[in-house]
């Protein structure tokens, strides 16, 4: 497969442009990447692949866009299908999209909340995440990844938003690990794939990122 | 397949419950439908999808699966050897999956936000929103058929029942707005595709009459704005 057959557009942040990159790396698949300039102006190519939405990641393959990553993650794995990333059976790829719809809706949402509030509401938000985390623990079950014991589908659409977690962490004054420890468990083990280590920024870099968010929205 | 062994979790005005029903019609599978009362959520209900204790739940044998759209793929899937839903490419299969995302995550909203809207300002924008998402599926519609009858082509698939499944309701608001939303002068093709979804086999008699429908909105509407004054 030629480079230029597959074009990521990409900002480093986001954990939605991570679960691709973690997709495409799993697969062994070339890509071009192409990162957007957020905040100071979209490309021409952004803005006409994705007009619905405007939002990265999109990922053009022979020129043809597709949009949303989870979406995305599930064409990759019907595209170049080893090794799989969904399960074999029906049930269990049905439980995989059930535990991907649910980290969609709600995950990076409450994570938000913890670091755009204060007092009461940002409380709220905390005990709104770490039930979320409860859930997901368990989804997890004994399992060392979601869908058993190979990482696949749910583990690529959940690890991306954990980079995230340290961010949250410090400005909700709260530690994932005291409070979900299977799940941090499980953190550290996906972190410790190629894939996934090599893909994710530092935490410590989105903290800044979402430091200076919080600036921007006027919250200190 | 023995009617015992697939049960349907659900109430015959959700829409979502409706897409399961097509779904299984489609495939041509015997259930059994256990209607809920959501006011006074049962056990089975509550043990099956405790994450959302929501319907619809399709019940096959023991095992519990959630979620209209995960529920319509796994029908696809188990019962592979029955007609398609999803398209077989994978690129339309994004297509259809983006579009369906859409439907629920933006366009089915705005009805709800509806229910809630104040003054005639706001719902004024909101039919907007909905005429402006329904001119959008116009050219869904007329790339992903490519001249044939519904978005799958030549047979019912994936998008028809996510968006079809509201059609229902798109009557009933309309009633109540005094709007027409499907316009034969500004989405023809919706139009005509509309009318062949509904009198389509597997989908006929699924969805409630409008009569139906437009009173369930009543009581709707009057709870909340009950709520809303409290």
């Amino acid at each position: 497969m030629a480079k230029e057959d597959v074009l990521l557009l990409d900002f480093w942040v986001s954990p939605f442009c991570s679960r691709v990159k973690i997709a495409l790396a799993e697969k062994g698949v070339a890509y071009q990447q192409r990162g957007e300039d957020i905040f100071g102006g979209k490309s021409e190519l952004l803005l006409k692949s994705n007009p619905i939405y405007q939002k990265v990641p999109v990922l053009l393959h022979d020129g043809k866009p597709m949009c949303e990553s989870t979406n995305i993650v599930h064409y990759i794995d019907e595209t170049w299908p080893s090794p799989p990333l969904l399960p074999a059976s029906a049930y269990d790829r049905a439980r995989a999209r059930f535990w991907a719809d649910f980290i969609d809706k709600k995950l990076f949402d409450a994570g938000g909340n913890i670091w755009k509030t204060k007092g009461e509401d940002q409380a709220a938000a905390k005990k709104e995440l770490i039930q979320i985390l409860k859930y997901l623990e368990g989804g997890l079950g004994d399992k060392d990844y979601f869908g058993g014991d190979s990482f696949g589908f749910v583990d690529i659409i959940a690890i991306p938003l954990t980079t995230w977690f340290f961010a949250y962490e410090k400005f909700g004054n709260f530690n994932v690990e005291e409070e979900c420890p299977k799940f941090a468990a499980w953190t550290k083990r996906c972190l410790g794939r190629e894939s996934v280590a090599k893909t994710l920024p530092d935490p410590q870099q989105v903290l800044e990122f979402v430091s200076m968010m919080r600036k921007m929205h006027g919250i200190e | 397949m023995p009617t015992n062994d697939v049960k349907l979790l659900g109430a015959p005005a959700s829409q979502y419950v409706n897409r399961v029903q097509f779904a299984l019609n489609l495939k041509s599978i015997d259930y059994e439908f256990i209607p809920q009362n959501m006011r006074e959520k049962s056990e089975l209900l509550l043990k099956s999808n405790p994450v959302h204790k929501n319907i619809p739940v399709l019940l096959h044998g023991d095992k519990p699966i959630c979620d209209s759209l995960v529920i319509v793929q796994y029908i696809d899937e188990f019962w592979f050897d029955g007609p398609s839903i999803l398209p077989s490419d994978p690129y339309d299969r994004a297509i259809a999956r983006f579009w369906a995302a859409y439907i629920d995550d933006k366009w089915i909203p705005f009805f709800k936000e509806l229910t809630t809207a104040k003054d005639e300002e706001s719902k004024t924008a909101l039919v907007e929103k909905i005429l402006e998402g329904l001119k959008l599926f116009e050219d869904v519609f007329v790339k992903a058929s490519k001249g044939k009858c519904f978005f799958g082509g030549e047979t019912i698939g994936f998008l028809d029942i996510v968006l079809g499944c509201y059609l229902g309701w798109l009557k009933a608001w309309g009633i109540q707005l005094d709007v027409n939303f499907l316009d034969e002068s500004k989405t023809p093709a919706l139009v005509g595709w509309a009318e062949r979804f509904s009198s389509d086999k597997a989908i006929h008699g699924i969805i409630p009459e409008t009569e139906e429908l437009f009173r369930i909105l009543q009581i709707i509407l009057a709870r909340a704005a009950d709520a809303a004054s409290k």
